[in-house]
C-alpha cells in the first residue's frame, strides 16, 4: 500500500491550512506557499500517472480498514489522468492569479487549495459517500471563490449557484440513502458486486437511487435542463477562478463515467446500463442549447461560459455511445476542452484589461495593446475549441464521430455535432474579428498585461498543440484507460483484495 | 413505524419543495433547511428501522441497529449546517448589494 495515493488530497489540505495560519505574514509568503503546494501536485500526479500507466490499480485503505468497511482511495488510469489535468490547470490559473488577481478579495489562496482538495479527492475516492463529501468541499470552496472580487453580478450568480447546488446535495444524499437501503454498502467496488447480484424486488430502489445520482452529476456537469446556472456564474467569476472552474463540469462527467460505468454498468443485473439511454439525447440537447447561447452572445466571457457547457454536452454524448472507442475519444476531448477552455478565460481577461473601457464586449472600440500576440493566441484557442484542423480539438471530434458511425444514433450525433461546429466557427470568427479588427481610431487605453499572466494563458492554449503533437501516445493511453474502465472485475478484485485481512499494518511489514 | 417515518419524510419534503419555489431568499433558506431534515431522516431510515432495540451494542440483544447510517447522518448534518450558514450570509449580502431579497436580486413580487 503506497502512501503516494494520499498526497493529492494531503498536499492541498496541509497547504490550505498553512495558508490560513500564515495569512498575516504578507502577500509574498502567502504566494510562495500557495505556489509550492500547487506546483507539488504536478510531480505527484505525473508519478501516479506513470505508475498507473502500467495498468496497476493503486489502492489506499484509509486507516487500514479492509475494503468494504473503510474508505478506499483508488488511482487507476482515469483518476491519474484527471489528477494530472487538474494539476496543470490549477498551476496555470494560480500563476495567473499571483500577478494581482489574488489581492482583489480575502482568502483567495486557502480557498484555492480547498477547491483543489475537493477536485482531487473526487477523482480518487472509491466510496460513494466520500464522493459526496469531496463534492461538498469543492462546492463550498467554489461558492466563495466565485464571489472573489465582490460586486453585484457575482453575488447574484453565486446565490443561484449555492441554492441549486444545495438542492443537488440533498438529492445526492437521497440517492445514496436509496442505494444503501438496497445494498447495504457504499464502497463502489462492493456496490458493483452487490448491484449485479441484486434481487428483482430491490430493482426499483436501485434504479431510483442510480437515476437520482445521474441528476446530481448532470447538475454539476451543467447538462440541459439543469445547466442554466453556469453561464452567469462563470461570466461573473474572476479570470483565474473561471479558468479553474473549467474542470468542474468535468468532475460531474467523471462521476457519471465512474459511478454509472462501474456500479450501473452493463453487468449490473436489474439496473444494467441505467444511464445510457439518457446520455445521448441529453448531451445533444445540451450541445444545441449551448450553441444557440454562443451565437447569441455579445460578450466574450459569456460566450466562453457557453463553450464550457457545449464541451460537457459533447462529452456526455460520447459517454452515451457506450463503447471503449467512444470513452477513449471522450477522454481525449476532455483534455483538450479543459485546457483550451481555461486558457481562453485567462486570455479574455487579458483582452479586457488591454482594451480598457470596452472590456470584452463585441463592439467597435479601441484595440488591444498587443494585437499580434493576443490575436494569435485567440486564433489558436478558437481553432482548438471549435474542432478545426490542425489542433487537438479536430482530432478529438473525429474520434468521437468515428465511434458514433456504427451506433443507432449516428444520424443525430453527426448532424448536431457538425452543425454546432459550423455555428461555433461563425460565432468565434465574429467574436475574434469584432475584438481584433473592428477597432476605432483611438489608441489602446488599457494597461499592458505582464509577462506572467500572458504566458500562463499561452501555456494552457498551447496545450491543444501539444495534445495534437502527442496524439499517438496520448490516445494510446486513453484507449488503455477505456479498456481498464470496461474491465470491472479487475477494479473490484483490486479493491476487495484485502477483504478479511485484519492484521495491523505493523505486523504485515508495511511502512 | 415505517408508515410514520415515510409520512414524516414526505410531508417535510413537500413543504421544502413548496418553500424552495418561492421568490424570496428567506423562504428558500427555510426550505433548504427543511429539505436537509427530511434527507437526514431518510438517510437514518436507510439502514432499516429497528424499534425497541438498544441504540448501540449490548450483550444479549441479537438484532443490532446499523451504525453506518448514523455516521452518514452525522456527517450530512455537519455539512448541511455549514452550507446553510454560508447561504444565510450570502442572502444577507445579496439583500445589501442587490437592494432586495428576491432570488434574482432586487425586489420580488
Amino acid at each position: 500500500m503506497s502512501h503516494l495515493v494520499l498526497l493529492p488530497v494531503l498536499i492541498p489540505l496541509v497547504g490550505g491550512a498553512l495558508l490560513l495560519l500564515t495569512g498575516g505574514l504578507g502577500t509574498r509568503v502567502e504566494r510562495t506557499i500557495a505556489l509550492a503546494a500547487t506546483a507539488a501536485l504536478l510531480p505527484v500526479a505525473l508519478l501516479l500517472l506513470s505508475r498507473a500507466a502500467s495498468g496497476e490499480i493503486l489502492i489506499y485503505y484509509l486507516g487500514d480498514w479492509p475494503a468494504p468497511y473503510g474508505i478506499t482511495l483508488v488511482v487507476d488510469r482515469l483518476s491519474a489522468l484527471m489528477l494530472t489535468l487538474a494539476a496543470v490547470l490549477a498551476l496555470a490559473s494560480l500563476l495567473y492569479a499571483v500577478a494581482g488577481d489574488d489581492r482583489r478579495g480575502r482568502y483567495f489562496h486557502p480557498l484555492f487549495q480547498m477547491q483543489l482538495l475537493g477536485i482531487n479527492g473526487a477523482f480518487i475516492t472509491g466510496d460513494l459517500f466520500n464522493l459526496f463529501v469531496f463534492f461538498e468541499i469543492l462546492l463550498i470552496a467554489s461558492y466563495a471563490l466565485q464571489l472573489h472580487g465582490g460586486g453585484a453580478a457575482r453575488v447574484r450568480a453565486a446565490l443561484h449557484l449555492v441554492v441549486l447546488n444545495l438542492a443537488g446535495s440533498s438529492i445526492f444524499l437521497i440517492g445514496i440513502g436509496a442505494i444503501y437501503a438496497a445494498t447495504g454498502t457504499l464502497n463502489m467496488a462492493d456496490l458493483a458486486v452487490r448491484v449485479s447480484a441484486a434481487q428483482a424486488d430491490q430493482a426499483g430502489l436501485l434504479r431510483a437511487g442510480g437515476l437520482l445520482l445521474l441528476v446530481v452529476f448532470a447538475l454539476k456537469a451543467a447538462l440541459v435542463p439543469l445547466g442554466f446556472w453556469l453561464p452567469p456564474a462563470y461570466t461573473a467569476a474572476s479570470a483565474p477562478v473561471a479558468a479553474l472552474f473549467a474542470i468542474m463540469t468535468k468532475v460531474g462527467v467523471y462521476a457519471i463515467l465512474r459511478v454509472h460505468g462501474l456500479v450501473f454498468g452493463p453487468e449490473a443485473g436489474p439496473a444494467a446500463s441505467l444511464a445510457v439511454p439518457w446520455l445521448v439525447p441529453v448531451g445533444l440537447a445540451t450541445i444545441a442549447v449551448a450553441t444557440l447561447g454562443v451565437l447569441a452572445c455579445r460578450e466574450l466571457h459569456r460566450l466562453l461560459a457557453h463553450l464550457v457547457v457545449l464541451s460537457a454536452g459533447t462529452l456526455i454524448v460520447a459517454l452515451g455511445l457506450d463503447s471503449e472507442a467512444a470513452t477513449s475519444a471522450a477522454l481525449y476531448y476532455a483534455l483538450n476542452s479543459t485546457l483550451v477552455g481555461g486558457g481562453l478565460f485567462l486570455l479574455a481577461d487579458l483582452i479586457a484589461r488591454e482594451r480598457g473601457e470596452a472590456r470584452t464586449f463585441l463592439d467597435r472600440a479601441q484595440g488591444v495593446a498587443r494585437p499580434a500576440l493576443l490575436g494569435t493566441l485567440f486564433f489558436v484557442g478558437a481553432v482548438g475549441v471549435a474542432g478545426l484542423p490542425p489542433f487537438a480539438g479536430f482530432a478529438a471530434k473525429v474520434y468521437i464521430l468515428q465511434s458514433a458511425v456504427a451506433g443507432p444514433a449516428a444520424t443525430w450525433v453527426f448532424s448536431v455535432v457538425l452543425v454546432s461546429g459550423l455555428l461555433l466557427i461563425v460565432a468565434l470568427s465574429r467574436a475574434g474579428s469584432g475584438i481584433f479588427w473592428r477597432i476605432g481610431d483611438t489608441p489602446p487605453a488599457g494597461e499592458r498585461a505582464g509577462l506572467l499572466p500572458t504566458s500562463s494563458a499561452a501555456f494552457l492554449l498551447l496545450g491543444t498543440v501539444v495534445l495534437m503533437a502527442g496524439a499517438g501516445p496520448i490516445t494510446a493511453f486513453t484507449q488503455a484507460t477505456a479498456s481498464q474502465l470496461a474491465d470491472r472485475a479487475a477494479y473490484v478484485g483490486g479493491v476487495m483484495a484485502n477483504q478479511g485481512v485484519s492484521t495491523p499494518a505493523s505486523q504485515r511489514g508495511d511502512p | 413505524m415505517e408508515a410514520l417515518v415515510s409520512i414524516l419524510v414526505g410531508v417535510m419534503t413537500a413543504s421544502a419543495v413548496y418553500l424552495l419555489l418561492r421568490s424570496h431568499t428567506f423562504p428558500i433558506v427555510l426550505g433548504l433547511s427543511l429539505l436537509g431534515y427530511a434527507v437526514n431522516v431518510f438517510l437514518f431510515a436507510s439502514g432499516g428501522l429497528t424499534p425497541d432495540n438498544a441504540p448501540l451494542v449490548e450483550h444479549g440483544i441479537a438484532r443490532l441497529p446499523d451504525p453506518l447510517p448514523q455516521a452518514l447522518v452525522l456527517t450530512a448534518i455537519v455539512i448541511g449546517f455549514g452550507m446553510i450558514a454560508f447561504l444565510i450570509v450570502l442572502a444577507l449580502r445579496a439583500l445589501r448589494d442587490l437592494g432586495g431579497d428576491g432570488v434574482d436580486g432586487g425586489d420580488a413580487p
